[in-house]
């Protein structure tokens, strides 16, 4: 208290208004740099191909639906309902696996003693920050092998082994689940995988949730393994497709208007979920950093 | 006997650690461990296509790491412009990306400043980084196209048209704000995280001591956030190793203009997936690609083994 009194001065406090205004109107721009994309994406998407063309626009324009029917219907070089729905396919099946797989491992790593427990721990810590991109020469041929290209099975499975969402769990593991709860369940005689499954992963909620979503965005927002793996436009999931569309945009033969309600389309599912759940995502990241 | 139990329940409890860890490990070995070293094991042969026909395999020893450093016909060591082009993006938006998110984690932290609606600023920050890397350059290769808005907005002025694709310059930049957008919320959020891990008797201390906040900033608050700084930067670092997304759809597979915005990885990209599906030389970047990412992730390591302690210890000396 006796500081405050100190620093109560009229100069002091002046200045700290001063800076206060200062930083708000940081934040303000700050905040309209990050919205400024999606901002004139909305915008754009509700205009006409002649009306973008004639000029840039602030207000949004009347041809939303038109573009939205457009963009929805067009099956010239891909349809954007199937592709989101090969997305969500994807990014639901291998959301699941990455956390609950990784939940598992990690349970397995620190509820029990065993010999190889400290290697395989450090094993994995070391190979979190191999790039997957180094091993796609052997990893395409093994698909070949296996018969998995341009199916999903190849980006699905792969999932069950994701490194750093094991290193978040061991972390979150660590410091909420204590092991006298294991101990009870063993002696009301549990068994292993149901005290797993019914006991310890409703312990790990908030962790799963966070991981879940990161999971999920970085699968439907995954480019490199899917247009190296899947062929067929019909297989293709959205970032294939936008990438598809650079091309269209080159030779200034794409309606524009179209275009930019397609990015929309591929984008807009993340962002609507990401405003419900925002604060855990935030958390979540601040909770890793802590930790790392 | 109750020995006897012991040691049977004892046994029993470790064969569950092997089950629970066995999915990811059978699953890590088979299609990560495996691909990696059938990679480098693709690197020492000759494997390709020219049209229809496939040559090899055949072994041929280091020559794909030799054909991989050896000058182009205009002299240039193509793997070295290519590393170079993508630390010259990654820079590009990394500095101005930290250097904003320092300010910002400085300012959502300060007890001086209190400033409100932090939870609505943080998570229109970390919006960017949620959203398809695909759709972001897409969305910028249209509005700084040769007939995209900010193009209308020059002539409508009386400049004229910039072809922010055709240079060199622009066109890298362009790239660097794309990835400065999408990762300085994540950056703000962890260096945030850092200075709230930072004893806070320490800025009391220094308050009563009345040291100014430009003081307090460069005394306590960076040589304390020093090591996570140094997480966040070579983590950005081997992420910025990885570019792809963005510049493989501004610059398509060439990097264009001139293969200036060509990374590392497309380059990868281009042998692997390309006409000629060269294994060889594909597995042998892939291996140098490997190397450069080991090397900085035994720091990240080495510095993420150490980040607990440092703080503390630098706190006993400073009582």
């Amino acid at each position: 208290m006796a500081v405050n009194k100190l620093t109560e001065t009229k100069g002091y406090k002046a200045k700290t208004i001063g800076i206060r205004a200062l930083a708000y109107l940081f934040l303000a721009f700050v905040t309209l740099l990050a919205l400024f994309p999606l901002i004139l994406l909305i915008i754009n998407s509700t205009h006409t191909h002649t009306s973008l063309s004639a000029g840039f626009h602030i207000l949004p324009g009347a041809a939303f639906g038109k573009n939205f029917l457009k963009a929805w219907n067009d099956t010239s070089m891909f349809t954007i309902p199937r592709g989101m729905l090969n997305s969500l396919f994807v990014a639901a099946t291998s959301c699941i696996l990455t956390s609950y797989f990784s939940a598992m491992t990690a349970y397995g790593i620190h509820v029990y003693e065993f010999k190889l427990k400290k290697f395989a721990f450090n094993f994995i810590l070391i190979i979190m920050t191999i790039p997957t991109q180094v091993s796609a020469v052997g990893f395409i041929q093994l698909l070949r092998k296996f018969n998995m290209m341009n199916t999903y099975w190849g980006l699905i499975l792969p999932a069950i082994a994701a490194p750093s969402v094991f290193f978040y769990m061991k972390q979150y593991i660590e410091s909420s689940m204590p092991l006298e709860v294991i101990e009870a369940a063993r002696v009301d005689g549990s068994n292993e995988f149901r005290t797993f499954n019914a006991i310890a992963l409703p312990m790990l909620k908030p962790a799963l949730a966070v991981q879940l979503i990161f999971a999920f965005v970085a699968s439907w927002n995954n480019f490199f393994t899917p247009a190296m793996v899947l062929s067929s436009s019909k297989r293709w999931t959205l970032p294939i497709m936008i990438s598809v569309l650079r091309t269209n945009l080159q030779s200034q033969t794409g309606d524009l208007g179209e275009v930019y309600m397609m990015i929309l389309l591929s984008i807009i599912p993340v962002v609507i979920v990401y405003f419900f759940i925002s604060k855990h995502i935030v958390q979540g990241v601040a909770l890793g950093a802590v930790k790392g | 006997m109750e020995n006897e139990v012991k040691k049977h329940k004892s046994i029993s409890y470790a064969k569950w650690g092997y089950i629970f860890i066995a999915p990811f490990f059978i699953v890590y070995i088979v299609f990560q461990l495996i691909p990696l070293l059938s990679t480098f094991y693709y690197s020492f042969f000759e494997s390709y296509r020219v049209g229809t026909q496939t040559v090899g395999p055949n072994f041929v020893g280091f020559e794909n790491y030799a054909s991989l450093f050896a000058p182009d016909r205009s002299g240039t060591i193509l793997i070295f412009k290519y590393l170079g082009n993508t630390m010259i993006m990654w820079i590009l938006g990394a500095v101005p990306q930290l250097l904003f998110s320092l300010v910002l984690a400085v300012i959502y932290t300060s007890s001086r400043l209190k400033i409100k609606g932090q939870r609505f600023f943080k998570t229109v920050m970390y919006m960017p980084n949620l959203i398809m890397a695909a759709a972001f350059a897409m969305l910028f290769f249209q509005l700084f196209g040769n007939i995209g808005p900010i193009n209308q907005i020059i002539s409508s002025n009386g400049g004229e048209t910039v072809q922010f694709f055709n240079q060199v310059w622009t066109a890298r930049g362009i790239i660097a704000f794309i990835n400065f957008l999408m990762w300085f919320g994540n950056t703000t959020i962890l260096l945030m995280a850092g200075i709230m891990g930072i004893d806070q008797s320490l800025f009391e201390a220094a308050e009563i001591d009345g040291a100014t906040s430009w003081q307090v900033f460069w005394k306590i608050t960076m040589p304390l956030l020093a090591p996570i700084m140094v997480y966040v930067i070579i983590t950005s670092l081997i992420g910025g190793l990885q570019m792809y997304d963005v510049p493989q759809i501004i610059g398509y597979s060439t990097g264009a203009p001139g293969g200036s915005t060509m990374t590392l990885i497309m380059y990868l990209n281009n042998y692997l997936n390309g006409p000629s599906r060269n294994l060889g030389m594909s597995g042998a970047l892939s291996v140098m690609i490997f190397i450069i990412t080991g090397v900085l992730s035994v720091i990240v390591y080495k510095s993420m083994v150490t980040n607990p302690d440092k703080p503390k210890k630098t706190k006993k000396g400073a009582k």
